[in-house]
């Protein structure tokens, strides 16, 4: 039987933009206020399984080649060079370093290598999410 | 370097992250993993002797000061441990070149193999008990990987019962953390144990004692005692021989550390319950492992009874806590890891000829395989206790401590297991290499030159660890000191105290 998910393509076209921009924000608000690397990947994940719901796998590898594994070990790195990095510091592992530096737009902005460690994260829960997601759609 | 005692756990942790970029090149992938665990041995050895001369090291991770941050602590014990775990880890994996095969090595065999190490290194290293907890499930996940890669029916249905004993053992584990942090406040493990000594004086509340059984439960789960071991013999024959020689050597090891190191700084205070407990079910392990060890007519199944069997000596020595047995109980540890994955790679390489692991089918296998034999004969004397090898010293104290602890009867069980351990052992030895020679199937595409690599350093590492003990007995004194006091911990955590 062929479905007619016209609306569900229609809307989803609109909404993932969307969700992904919230997930940025959350990501970016976990600096201070809730949020952050986990929920932020978990949203974008989200945002990737509603396009893998109104197309299909085929479509979706297409628009997104991506190796999920790979991408876990990308944030993996992330992660621990944000630690390691202390390392060449002499400082305990995982001590972070911040400070507010004047940008050319944005102004004056606080940066912290927590971030880094966050988008590590933030890597790893989209790798892992999409690639059980992918793993148990191909079994059918 | 005020980092240097995390570098046995980040080396293979970075290796395994490399190695899922390199998945594909097996010879690539073998390099770096071989590459790594050899700068991992050189460090856990300088780290050995750096906690030889300058005293216990730590580390408060991310500048969170101690009590309040995550501490990771290398004592003697630890040290020793994290060392002997880098050279069996290094010993598996060149076994692991030849007899693995191409399908596992392109599935994250040698990634989760090093995932594996990191969560071994760390749960040995840490001095945080919500941070052990967390070293353990990265261990546990780099074992189910490893349990269940390659989809055999038999590993499909051992995966389900290893996850399941494990899920709820995890679950119980945070519960016994969320009791003790409620009674202390803390999960520093020396703040921990000042908290306790304050709240014992004189008589300690019932309650800290129902944690210690908690804890025991939790530990004995993953450590294979008796009645909790039930799910091993059945989980560890399930996967290849250098996975479970892993499994064997180190990840029932990390349990009996973990209650060795609670038992010591944590619960010492009843010791008339916790410790005579302790004791018993070290007693019993020992019994039911002897008799599965004779019971069964498969190579695999007796020396996984042998792990049993080991685990409990070790323990027995933990409870009886003199000095004493203390130092015999590490020096058994130590020389039990080795040995197992000594025997337990020997075991492989038997299966692999002779395509099975049933005595009934294996025989004369010392007309072929001479060097194999005799690998094999001196393994199972040093796992009996035979002097000069390894496990004579750590035995003979264990008991010792026994006797003085006036723990009769216990020590005279163990002395006795030595004897059907023995037994148990030489019937592999009698059954499969004496006899008339039969012809295998395929058993001239297994590389046992190779193959052989491996055991055959393990056992003259286990040769020179028993006949060298008296050069190994200053480290392993320094350990069991620290065990024996725990005030030298405390002091080494928290500075001020």
């Amino acid at each position: 039987m062929k479905t007619n998910d016209i609306i569900l393509q229609t809307a989803t076209k609109v909404v993932l933009f969307l969700i992904i921009l919230f997930s940025i924000h959350i990501f970016f608000a976990g600096h201070y206020t809730p949020g952050g690397g986990f929920v932020g990947g978990l949203l974008t994940s989200g945002a990737i399984v509603l396009l893998l719901l109104a197309f299909d796998m085929k479509t979706v590898s297409k628009i997104l080649p991506v190796n999920y594994i790979h991408m876990i070990a990308v944030g993996l790195l992330f992660a621990i060079g944000t630690g390691a990095g202390a390392l060449l510091f002499n400082v305990p592992f995982l001590t972070h370093a911040f400070g507010h530096v004047d940008l050319p737009i944005l102004g004056d902005t606080s940066l912290h290598t927590a971030t880094l460690f966050d988008l590590g994260v933030f890597l790893v829960v989209v790798g892992v999410t999409m690639t059980i997601i992918q793993t148990i759609g191909e079994d059918e | 370097m005020i980092n240097f005692l995390i570098l046995p756990i980040l080396i293979p942790l970075v290796t395994g992250v490399l190695l899922i970029f390199a998945a594909k090149r097996i010879m690539l992938q073998r390099w770096i993993a071989g590459i790594s665990s050899v700068i991992a041995i050189i460090l856990s050895a300088l780290l050995v002797q750096k906690v030889r001369v300058d005293g216990i090291q730590t580390l408060d991770v991310s500048s969170w000061e101690a009590p309040f941050g995550i501490t990771l602590v290398s004592d003697m014990m630890s040290a020793l441990l994290v060392l002997t775990t880098s050279i069996i880890a290094f010993l598996c994996l060149i076994y692991s070149f030849w007899s693995i095969g191409e399908a596992r090595e392109k599935f994250y065999y040698y990634a989760a193999f090093n995932f594996l190490i990191v969560g071994v290194n760390g749960a040995f290293t840490t001095g945080d008990i919500f941070n052990l907890f967390v070293f353990f499930e990265v261990m546990l996940m780099a074992s189910y990987v490893l349990l269940v890669l390659g989809g055999k029916k038999a590993q499909l249905r051992e995966s389900i019962k290893y996850i399941l004993v494990n899920v709820i053992s995890s679950a119980l584990f945070v519960i016994a953390v969320a009791y003790l942090y409620s009674v202390v406040g803390t999960l520093n493990m020396a703040h921990i144990s000042v908290r306790i000594s304050e709240a014992s004086q004189g008589n300690p509340p019932g309650i800290i004692t129902v944690i210690a059984v908690l804890f025991l439960i939790v530990f004995g789960l993953k450590g294979a005692i008796f009645p909790l071991y039930f799910w091993m013999p059945g989980s560890y024959y399930a996967p290849p021989a250098p996975v479970l020689a892993l499994f064997g050597a180190l990840l029932t090891k990390v349990g009996v550390y973990s209650i060795t190191r609670t038992y010591t700084l944590f619960f010492y205070h009843d010791t008339g319950f916790t410790h005579q407990l302790l004791s018993f079910l070290a007693i019993m392990s020992i019994i039911a492992g002897v008799i599965g060890a004779i019971a069964y007519w498969d190579i695999k199944k007796i020396i996984i009874y042998n792990i049993i069997i080991a685990v409990g000596a070790i323990l027995f020595g933990v409870s009886a806590m003199t000095t004493d047995s203390l130092t015999g109980s590490i020096f058994y540890l130590i020389h039990d890891m080795i040995i197992k994955a000594a025997l337990f790679l020997l075991a492989g390489i038997i299966i692999a000829i002779a395509g099975t692991s049933n005595l009934h089918k294996i025989s004369g296998l010392i007309k072929r395989y001479p060097g194999l034999g005799w690998t094999f004969f001196i393994a199972a004397l040093a796992l009996a206790g035979i002097p000069p090898l390894s496990g004579f010293v750590g035995k003979l104290l264990i008991i010792k401590g026994g006797f003085e602890a006036e723990h009769y009867w216990g020590a005279g069980i163990v002395l006795m297991s030595s004897l059907l351990v023995l037994f148990s052992i030489m019937k592999i030895f009698i059954n499969g290499f004496w006899g008339t020679p039969r012809a295998y199937k395929g058993e001239d595409k297994v590389p046992v030159g190779k193959m052989m690599i491996a055991p055959v350093i393990l056992v003259v590492i286990a040769v020179f660890y028993g006949a060298g003990s008296e050069y190994v007995y200053p480290y392993i004194l320094q350990a069991a000191e620290t065990l024996a006091n725990p005030e030298i911990y405390i002091e080494a955590v928290l500075k001020e105290y």
